[in-house]
């Protein structure tokens, strides 16, 4: 066994258990950090693919974003989780048969279909040429696909956008600065000059 | 079919269909619980991602990474808009409870 198909079998199997543990755990929070395990673990699975700038894109996205954003909502949010997990086995039945017919459709998929032998015998291409594996991204990203790449921030900003306007809240009186309010005080009505004796307070 | 140790194209399609089966299974077994839902689904489009790359990386063709990299992008403003919705519904209704999700409707 090679050092790479170990380095796969680690990373997958560690990915599949954690995953796993993501939808089983009790409690949200171990959830969260679980499915961080996981995509730390894809972003090794990519590495091994040769996909260095997706594998640290994911491990910044996912990870640094994304994981933290489900762990602010999970922490900020006050629920009983024990009421919301009471269900849980209730599905289990109909989620296994659903699952086990997913998975033996997509095995035999994988089964039938012939994959063409070279394909197999090449073993994954980092890259075509000498390029690093960021800059053949960006020699296509920014030439043929660069629509893609504007609708790709399109959607993030509607994403940003609709985000704030969903969870910004209203104040009944919110405390404004008020320039006219400034600009009219006086010093003899803001200010009071007091005689202090030594060794006494006010 | 040999048993061959050296990792194929078939190794990384079999993981992505395992991960993609866990994610559906986690949406039927947390039916009540939408942050575990939208757990399952960032593990859903994590398996296609690993698809989109060991195909992209055994045909040599660098495209298959630009697409997984636009579902990077949405499943990010997927997560955001969904935990912001949920955060609206737990304001207006101090809980989480999918089932009830029917009653905002009007």
């Amino acid at each position: 066994m090679t050092l790479a198909s170990f380095a796969f079998y680690m990373f997958a199997t560690v990915t599949v258990a954690s995953a796993l543990m993501v939808i089983s755990a009790r409690n949200p929070v171990h959830s969260v950090l679980f499915l961080i395990l996981t995509f730390f673990n894809s972003a090794g699975i990519f590495l091994l693919l040769g996909a260095e700038f997706l594998a640290l894109l994911l491990v910044i996205v996912y990870v640094g974003a994304v994981a933290v954003l489900f762990l602010f909502v999970v922490m900020m949010l006050d629920i009983d989780f024990v009421e919301l997990n009471e269900g849980f086995l209730q599905y289990l039945p109909v989620g296994a048969l659903v699952g086990l017919v997913l998975l033996t459709e997509l095995i035999m998929v994988l089964g039938g279909s012939a994959i063409a032998p070279d394909m197999i015998a090449g073993g994954p291409k980092a890259t075509t040429d000498d390029m690093t594996n960021a800059e053949a991204l960006g020699r296509v990203l920014y030439t043929d696909y660069v629509f893609f790449f504007q609708t790709a921030g399109a959607i993030l900003l509607v994403a940003m956008v609709g985000a704030i306007v969903l969870t910004l809240q209203k104040r009944d009186n919110p405390k404004r600065q008020s320039v006219a309010a400034q600009n009219a005080r006086r010093r003899d009505e803001s200010v009071e000059v007091v005689k202090v004796k030594p060794g006494q307070g006010l | 079919m040999e048993f061959n140790t050296a990792i194929g194209l078939g190794n990384y399609l079999t993981l992505a269909a395992i991960l993609f089966t866990i994610g559906i299974f986690g949406i039927f077994l947390n039916r009540k619980n939408i942050i575990i839902i939208l757990m399952s689904i960032e593990l859903m489009l994590l398996a296609v991602n690993i698809n989109l790359v060991a195909f992209s990386s055994f045909l040599g063709d660098i495209v298959g990474q630009v697409f997984a990299l636009l579902v990077l992008t949405v499943a990010a403003g997927e997560a955001a808009i969904g935990l912001a919705i949920l955060v609206v519904y737990f304001r207006n209704r101090g809980g989480i409870e999918v089932e009830d999700v029917s009653q905002m409707k009007g």
